[in-house]
């Protein structure tokens, strides 16, 4: 089947639900189907913010999957609650800058990104969403990174315009880390 | 033969042509019938009934929309300030009121009533206070007054166990969205007349865009105070107009300047 | 104009203004609060009229003022707002007049929660207020579809002068998809005759809900009776995918029966021949179409996220012709397809008839899933 199922989790505030919806959006632009849906409620008020992105080149039926195909976590509790559901041989990205654990299972692919670590090199810790998503990129590579970036710069909201070197920034060094890391493995 | 109609051709009394040509069922010696007619008179002096939507309550007045002669609809208990600002948001150039009781507008619609005002929603309403659920046969209403008998206070309204008469006119002249608040009564010719200015006075604050006005009117209720009609107009200046008092207790300064 | 990325609440909210919605008047509730703040920016910026209410109470009888002028309007609420406004919705309905409420399900009874749910099935389809009512009830299962159903309410609402409810649930109101707005309708130029506009040389026009003498009240009755019998005839709408050749036939509406399709795709790549049928129209249910149905499959599976409401009217329309049975999630629990899946499995070996209550072999199949949870 065409379809990817990515969730993106994290603490509300780190950016998951806007990360996503960059992937949505980059979908969009190139002609794919496409559900973004996130948690709400009071999750979104500082708790935990997770969102499902569901890419296809078929109309999309459920907007929610038990085993994603990618999970992307940024913090501790996002880890412990999608290490599982991931599919076999599916990808997790884990942000290692809050994460101190490795993870458990071995039928998955997986990548520790020090996101936070990065996004401060860059200036601006709020774009460890952004890092993730370039290292997701890379490992999953459902779109490309200039399609994502292309879909950045067309929908990042006015006020923050003025940041969008910094989150193409993000991205490439995420996806950088990324091949790096699996190229000296493949080496 | 000359016919009395011919030698009395000056017509000085008449049927308002807000009213409609039909009788009222209310009880006799009950003053609902004058508010109408002073609601009525005024809308005529002022030349607005054609473009005056009014919406009747629950309650004594329920049938409202027979007597007036006018566009009219029909809101649930309570709900008529609710339905009037649906009616005037959406037509804000006609002008719109609600006639509700005290039951409807102190009980069950306080909260509507509350909002209408601090949205200084321009709208007016006539409310009629006569301290008892007429419709539903002389229950206690949130304005009857302390040891007064009803049905459902058959020893006389006890404070400890019902709590106490509520003002509204002053709840409401709190209110930053009204426009215009006052209080008359409906006991005497003289009151009477005073009355008709303040509903003049409200409407004109509406036809302003002055915000919120509502005039609420004592009124009698003979049948289920179970005295005579006169009795019940003496019952208004004793007894109601000392808890109840009478008055205009917000006027938007740009009001001041109206002569009516 | 092309596909945008939209947020369902907000989409629902700009295809009402397209369709000519000229009062929204509402109250803050989760899952369906954007529909209302998209509104609040947008109905001002058109000179048509926003009012956030007090209370639902207030809200529905604004919308029911509004309804009186002849003019487009609505509401939209969640599961407990919708209880609040039953009271209004039969006065609407009594009085005859035009009016769109939007339901953006969540999970109850009670307080509840704010996760999307379908609990509302009989509230919504069997009418929830007081007296002898028949609302049209609209089930869309994807943002463009919601999108083109919400001009659709308006004209049925509008058409039959009736109370037409789009529900759907949180899953819904706040996704995100790419869909297409429709242009913006040009508004009428003079209101229906039966509205109140101020008796500007006629007779006055007076709405209400009242008939106090009984002869009358039943005359009503029979009109509205006689209307919903029209619309019954005039208005069924469903959508269905596989049932040419279908031996199982799988019904589910809103969001159980979208996700039933993605169970249902794979299940036919293992073989299964089956086939989706969801009405988009819970009210008027499609009874002719499944009718159809039950004489063509061997057994159908009824999936909701609820105890099986719907399954009440499947079951109706069946008559016992082919086993029925049941998948529910409750609560505010979403099915995920790999469920539904094995239910369809399931369902698809099955050549026993169903030995009682299709609802209670359900519950001791949930039950173990819900001890897992546990």
């Amino acid at each position: 089947m065409t379809e990817t199922s990515i969730i993106i989790s994290g603490f509300g505030g780190q950016g998951t639900l806007f990360s996503g919806q960059v992937l949505a959006y980059a979908a969009l632009d190139n002609g794919k189907e496409v559900t973004w849906i996130p948690s709400y409620g009071p999750e979104m008020r500082g708790g935990t913010a997770h969102c499902t992105v569901i890419i296809s080149d078929e109309p999309i039926g459920s907007p929610l999957v038990r085993n994603p195909d990618v999970a992307v976590v940024l913090n501790l509790p996002s880890l412990d609650k999608y290490e599982y559901t991931v599919k076999a041989d599916g990808v997790l990205i884990v942000n290692a800058s809050l994460i101190n654990r490795t993870i458990e299972r071995e039928n998955i692919r997986n990548i520790y990104i020090p996101a936070n670590e990065i996004a401060e090199e860059i200036g601006l810790s709020r774009m460890a969403n952004m890092v993730m998503l370039g290292g997701m990129t890379y490992m999953k590579p459902v779109l490309t990174l200039e399609m994502i970036k292309e879909a950045l710069s067309e929908h990042i909201p006015a006020r923050h315009r003025r940041t969008l070197p910094m989150n193409f920034t993000a991205m490439e060094r995420g996806y950088a880390f990324a091949q790096e890391a699996f190229e000296k493995v493949t080496a | 033969m000359t016919t009395l109609h011919q030698i009395n051709h000056q017509i000085v009394y008449q049927r308002p042509e807000s009213l409609s040509d039909t009788n009222t069922h209310y009880c006799p010696g009950c003053t609902h019938g004058v508010a109408h007619r002073l609601v009525a008179e005024v809308l005529d002096e002022m030349g607005i009934r054609e473009k005056t939507i009014g919406v009747a309550p629950v309650g004594c007045s329920v049938f409202a929309y027979k007597y007036f002669n006018m566009d009219f609809v029909e809101a649930a208990h309570g709900r008529a300030p609710a339905m009037a600002t649906g009616v005037k948001r959406v037509l804000p150039q006609n002008t719109v009121y609600t006639y509700q009781g005290d039951g409807d507008l102190a009980s069950i619609g306080m909260a509507e009533i509350m909002h209408v005002a601090a949205r200084g929603e321009n709208i007016t309403v006539i409310f009629i206070n006569n301290a008892i659920y007429g419709m539903t046969g002389g229950q206690m209403a949130p304005t009857t007054l302390p040891g007064m008998k009803t049905t459902s206070s058959p020893l006389g309204r006890d404070v400890e166990l019902s709590g106490f008469p509520i003002r509204m006119s002053e709840m409401l002249a709190t209110m930053d969205g009204a426009g215009y608040i006052a209080r008359g009564s409906l006991h005497d010719a003289k009151h009477i007349r005073k009355a008709k200015k303040a509903i003049r006075i409200a409407f004109e604050t509406q036809e302003r865009g002055l915000g919120f006005s509502m005039v609420e009117l004592l009124s009698s209720c003979p049948t289920n105070w179970k005295i005579t009609p006169n009795e019940a107009l003496d019952f208004i200046a004793e007894q109601m107009v000392p808890v109840f008092p009478l008055g205009e207790f917000k006027t938007n300064p740009e009001l001041a300047k109206l002569r009516v | 104009m092309s596909k945008q990325l939209l947020k369902g609440n907000e989409a629902f909210a700009e295809a009402a203004i397209r369709a000519g919605c000229e009062g929204f008047f509402g109250y803050p509730i989760t899952p369906s609060t954007e529909f209302l703040e998209y509104m609040a920016k947008r109905m001002p910026e058109l000179g048509r009229a926003f009012v956030q209410a007090e209370s639902e109470v207030a809200a529905i009888n604004m919308v029911y003022g509004a309804a009186c002028t002849g003019k487009r309007v609505m509401t939209a609420s969640s599961s407990p707002g919708i209880s609040l406004m039953m009271e209004g919705i039969s006065y609407l309905a009594g009085t005859e007049v035009p009016a769109v409420i939007v339901n953006v399900m969540r999970g109850g009874p009670g307080l509840g929660n704010i996760a999307p749910a379908q609990g509302d099935y009989y509230q919504m389809v069997k009418g929830g207020g007081h007296g002898d009512y028949f609302p049209i009830v609209l089930a869309p299962a994807s943002v463009q579809e919601a999108i083109n159903i919400m001009g659709v309410a308006f004209d049925l609402a509008d058409k039959y002068r009736a109370v037409v409810h789009m529900i759907v649930d949180g899953n819904m109101g706040q996704m995100m998809e790419p869909a297409e707005l429709p242009p913006m309708r040009e508004l009428p130029k003079k209101p229906p005759n039966w509205a109140v506009t101020g008796a500007k040389g006629r007779k006055p026009n007076f709405l209400s809900s009242i008939y106090i003498d009984p002869v009358e009240q039943e005359v009503t009755n029979l009109r509205l009776l006689k209307r919903w019998l029209e619309i019954e005839k005039n208005e069924v709408r469903f959508a269905e995918s596989g049932l040419e050749d279908a031996e199982i036939a799988v019904v589910g509406f809103g969001t159980s029966g979208r996700v039933a399709s993605s169970a249902i795709r794979t299940a036919r790549e293992e073989g299964i021949k089956v086939g989706l049928l969801r009405p988009i129209t819970l009210a008027p249910f499609p009874e002719k179409r499944l009718e159809e149905i039950s004489k063509q499959v061997r057994r159908i599976l009824v999936v909701e996220m609820n105890s099986g409401m719907m399954l009440d009217d499947v079951n109706r329309v069946v008559q016992g012709r082919v086993p029925v049975e049941f998948y529910g999630r409750m609560g505010g629990i979403t099915p995920l397809p790999d469920e539904i899946l094995d239910e369809i499995r399931r369902v698809a070996t099955n050549r026993m008839p169903v030995n009682g209550d299709a609802r209670q072999q359900w519950i001791t199949r949930l039950e173990k899933i819900v001890g897992g949870q546990a």
